[in-house]
């Protein structure tokens, strides 16, 4: 090992150090300070800007709902915006909102689920790859495409089955189940995945089946993650709008049947913001609210799930 | 001579007082060793000496630790300049996912070194100062996470020697290398030693006792004894010392 | 349950889930594919033709000037937080919560405020900067998250070992943590974009849905998705929608690909 050069080598380095020392020193303390100071100021853009929206809409909705009426607004069944004067009553698109949403989890949890189970414990690895993708596929895929395919697909389906026009709850229960499974597959499927292959090992020892082991030790070893993945499905439902829109029927009356057209929170307000003024603009920023508390309900729910697993 | 001296550090995490009353001299040119089971505060007394413990939420040091003479906690200089002096070598080989030649270069030119000549040399002396030279001469372009944990380990060393420190800090490295690189890195602490003052940690006894010349053996956040390496291992004054000692040799 | 049965209904489940989506392409391809006509490309919408080109380019215009605000402000707003901020701080794991809650917050609720906002209060009328605008608030929660998570991932022994050559924090952000991050925060705003491309409810009342090529940042266009919506809802130019559709599929896969081949990418041999 050679030494002899260290000297040498370190009197360069000192020389070209100390050249630019004084000048370079300052400059690289004033450069950090700046960018921790840009940095800084994106944080609390970002920020400012979220914290503003949530302000707004509050804001312009909470005066609005007192004002009309807790009560009244909240369980109201009439909504008729071009009454003198208005009625705004939400019962109906929230009792819809949660019954289409309900029928979408009941046909996609179970679908989900299983179809995890499958990518977790049945899926041959070659196939494995093109699955994976599919699914990712799916869930890239726009909902006006899936709103799409159920108006050309699902809906004249539907008349033939049910008559009328097709466009009912049934078609959005289908349509919503469809689209949040991709939601439900991969989060399932990765909780499946993280429980340790010891406890599948452990119960084929003890002479289960591979199918009962997957549902009796696997499943509920992951039971929180696939909680967790439901309820973000179910906040997937609740939120989409123009996929429903297209296929709904959009009647702001509470459905008294599978087969009546039914409208949500979501498209409540997108049918209705082009042209909404004063009051009538008041009372869909507060149905937004009031979506905007289902989320905040959801997300809760979904962090409770979270920290008693972790 | 001594290159370091600590006088009476005591350091807290919050509430908890990791190092309690440390008195410590570390001679240049010798290797120190730290032993000690896990948890007495080893670690956390070698990050205070460059203060890399400044990146640690609520810690908090008291007392002072001199660097040929200066306290590097009451210092004008920045910190930098001070990690620059003081290199550190880390348990896990850790090198930047770039090339070996990036790597051992990123610190020369941290200093503001841009000269490609300058940074070439730089580099290969570095890396035959780190007996890695001859292994990787040829793949100097090729991601430094691409060779053996031993050759990462002696990267990172050549990283540290880069910025031609005055005194190299090692916190157990070779704990996560196999014999062979073990004893390479071992042959290339005794040799660097004409060179520079080096403080390791270790958990290994034979390891502290084959290559350093000081060892201070530490339990629950104090010194208990510190000697020449020879002396404390065949002759310790306290009890505990020669308890831990002569459990493990055993 | 018999195992047998538990084997058949995962089967099925499967089964439905990948037929259904397989049909869903296959229906739209087929009924699509076939009326793509250079016609479709050409450079003005009429009556006669419903012409896709015009919203292709505005989608292009629409998600880059969106990124162009979004990301820097995104990317360091996390930097902001990961690397600068305490990490036990309350006040940062609010803000994390915040964004997080943000983040599933439904379109048509960035798509009201943005048109009650931008559109009516500041006077932009349907615009390229208020759909942008728009686009930006929606996708910065995304944003924010995905590079985080980026930022976690790079092992803090990284930044350790630069620390201790004597390098500063933001030398330590660009040269180390940041090359280590890349991949994973180029695929986060790659989905961040594919969320723009798809979205309608946050873009029809702000963006409009004008037939045009905006001819400028205070032009209304329509974006491949509002095209898609608007044909599928006037129900006159059915075929049109099909193909249309076709595109926004075909640009989804490619957009999903890159996303899934930069996410895979590990720095294995030469890096320079
Ligand atoms: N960042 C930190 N925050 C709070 N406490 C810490 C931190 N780092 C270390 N400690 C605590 O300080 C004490 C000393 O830790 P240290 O890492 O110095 O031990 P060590 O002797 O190096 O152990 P080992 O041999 O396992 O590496 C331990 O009780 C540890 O839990
Ligand atoms: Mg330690």
């Amino acid at each position: 090992m050679q030494y002899n050069d260290k000297l040498n080598l370190k009197k360069l380095d000192q020389d070209l150090i100390t050249v630019n020392k004084k000048k370079k020193k300052v400059q690289k303390i004033g450069m950090e300070n700046w960018m921790k100071g840009i940095f800084f100021m994106c944080a609390v853009f970002s920020i400012s800007s979220i914290v503003f929206m949530i302000y707004f809409i509050f804001s312009s909705g909470i005066p609005f709902i007192t004002e009309y009426g807790v009560a009244r607004f909240l369980t109201g069944t009439t909504w008729a915006p071009s009454n003198t004067p208005g009625s705004y009553g939400i019962l109906p698109m929230m009792i819809g909102s949660i019954l289409v949403t309900g029928g979408a989890t009941l046909i996609g949890m179970p679908i989900g689920i299983l179809t995890a189970v499958f990518m977790a414990a049945y899926c041959p690895p070659e196939l494995y790859k093109i699955l994976k993708a599919a699914v990712n596929l799916m869930a890239a895929i726009p909902s006006i495409l899936y709103g799409f395919f159920a108006l050309q697909f699902i809906v004249p389906f539907m008349r033939e089955v049910a008559g009328g026009t097709g466009m009912n709850m049934m078609t959005a229960m289908i349509l919503l189940g469809l689209m949040i499974l991709p939601t439900i597959i991969s989060l399932s499927e990765a909780a499946l995945r993280a429980v340790p292959r010891s406890y599948y090992e452990g119960s084929l020892a003890l002479g289960t089946t591979h199918e009962k082991t997957v549902l009796s030790v696997m499943v509920p070893a992951a039971k929180s993650g696939i909680i967790s993945s439901v309820i973000l499905g179910i906040g997937r439902a609740i939120g989409e709008t123009m996929a429903v829109v297209l296929i709904a029927g959009n009647q702001p009356i509470i459905p008294d049947s599978l087969f009546s057209g039914v409208r949500t929170l979501t498209t409540n307000i997108v049918l209705e913001m082009a042209y909404a003024q004063g009051e009538h603009k008041e009372a869909l920023i507060a149905t937004a609210a009031v979506l905007f508390l289902f989320i905040l309900m959801i997300n809760s729910l979904f962090l409770y799930v979270k920290k008693k697993r972790g | 001579m001594n290159k370091i001296e600590i006088n009476q550090l005591n350091l807290w995490y919050g509430q908890f007082q990791a190092l309690h009353d440390i008195v410590l001299d570390i001679p240049e040119n010798e290797v120190t060793a730290f032993i000690g089971p896990s948890g007495c505060g080893k670690s956390t007394l070698i990050k205070s000496l460059n203060r890399m413990n400044d990146l640690v939420d609520h810690c908090q040091v008291k007392g002072e630790v001199l660097f040929n003479g200066t306290d590097i906690y009451r210092m004008s200089d920045p910190v930098s300049a001070l990690r620059k002096k003081i290199g550190m070598v880390f348990q896990q080989p850790n090198p930047f996912p770039k090339s070996i030649y990036d790597n051992v270069a990123y610190g020369p030119r941290t200093h503001g070194i841009k000269d490609r000549k300058t940074l070439d040399t730089i580099v290969e002396k570095s890396l035959r100062g780190a007996a890695v030279w001859e292994e990787v001469k040829d793949i100097l372009n090729k991601s430094a996470l691409s060779v053996s944990g031993g050759q990462q380990q002696r990267i990172c060393i050549a990283r540290a020697l880069a910025v031609q420190p005055e005194v190299l800090l090692m916190d157990e490295p070779t704990s996560a290398l196999d014999p062979i690189s073990t004893a390479k890195i071992e042959e290339l602490i005794i040799n660097l030693k004409k060179n520079y003052t080096i403080v390791m940690v270790t958990h290994n006894m034979q390891q502290a006792s084959r290559i350093s010349d000081q060892t201070a053996f530490f339990y629950n956040g104090r010194i208990i004894e510190t000697d020449r390496t020879e002396r404390l291992f065949t002759r310790p004054a306290k009890q505990q010392t020669a308890d831990y000692v002569s459990g493990r040799f055993g | 349950m018999g195992s047998k049965w538990i084997k058949i209904a995962v089967y099925l489940s499967a089964g439905i889930t990948f037929a259904a989506l397989l049909f869903m392409v296959m229906f739209i391809f087929i009924k699509g594919i076939p009326y793509l006509s250079l016609d479709l490309f050409s450079w003005e919408y009429t009556t006669e033709n419903q012409s896709l080109l015009p919203s292709l380019l505005t989608t292009l215009i629409v998600v880059g000037l969106t990124l162009l605000i979004a990301a820097p402000i995104g990317i360091f707003t996390s930097f902001y937080l990961v690397e600068y901020a305490s990490k036990t701080s309350k006040f940062v794991s609010a803000i994390r919560m915040a964004v997080d809650t943000l983040a599933a917050v439904p379109s048509i609720v960035y798509g009201l405020f943005g048109m009650i906002f931008y559109v009516t209060f500041l006077g932009f009328q349907y615009s390229v900067a208020a759909g942008v605008l728009t686009s930006v608030i929606m996708i910065l929660p995304i944003i924010i998250r995905s590079t985080e998570e980026a930022l976690f991932s790079v092992s803090d022994t990284l930044r350790e070992a630069s620390y201790g050559l004597g390098a500063g924090k933001l030398r330590t952000i660009f040269r180390v943590v940041l090359p280590a991050a890349m991949p994973s925060i180029l695929s986060g705003l790659i989905l961040a974009s594919g969320r723009v491309i798809g979205e309608t409810a946050a873009l029809m009342y702000t963006l409009g849905t004008s037939t045009h090529l905006p001819s400028g940042l205070f032009s209304s266009g329509r974006t491949l998705a509002l095209h898609m919506y608007v044909l599928a809802s006037e129900g006159l130019y059915v075929d049109k929608a099909y193909a249309t559709g076709a595109v926004l599929i075909i640009l989804v896969i490619v957009i999903n690909s890159v996303a899934t081949l930069l996410s895979q990418t590990t720095i294995k041999e030469t890096v320079k």
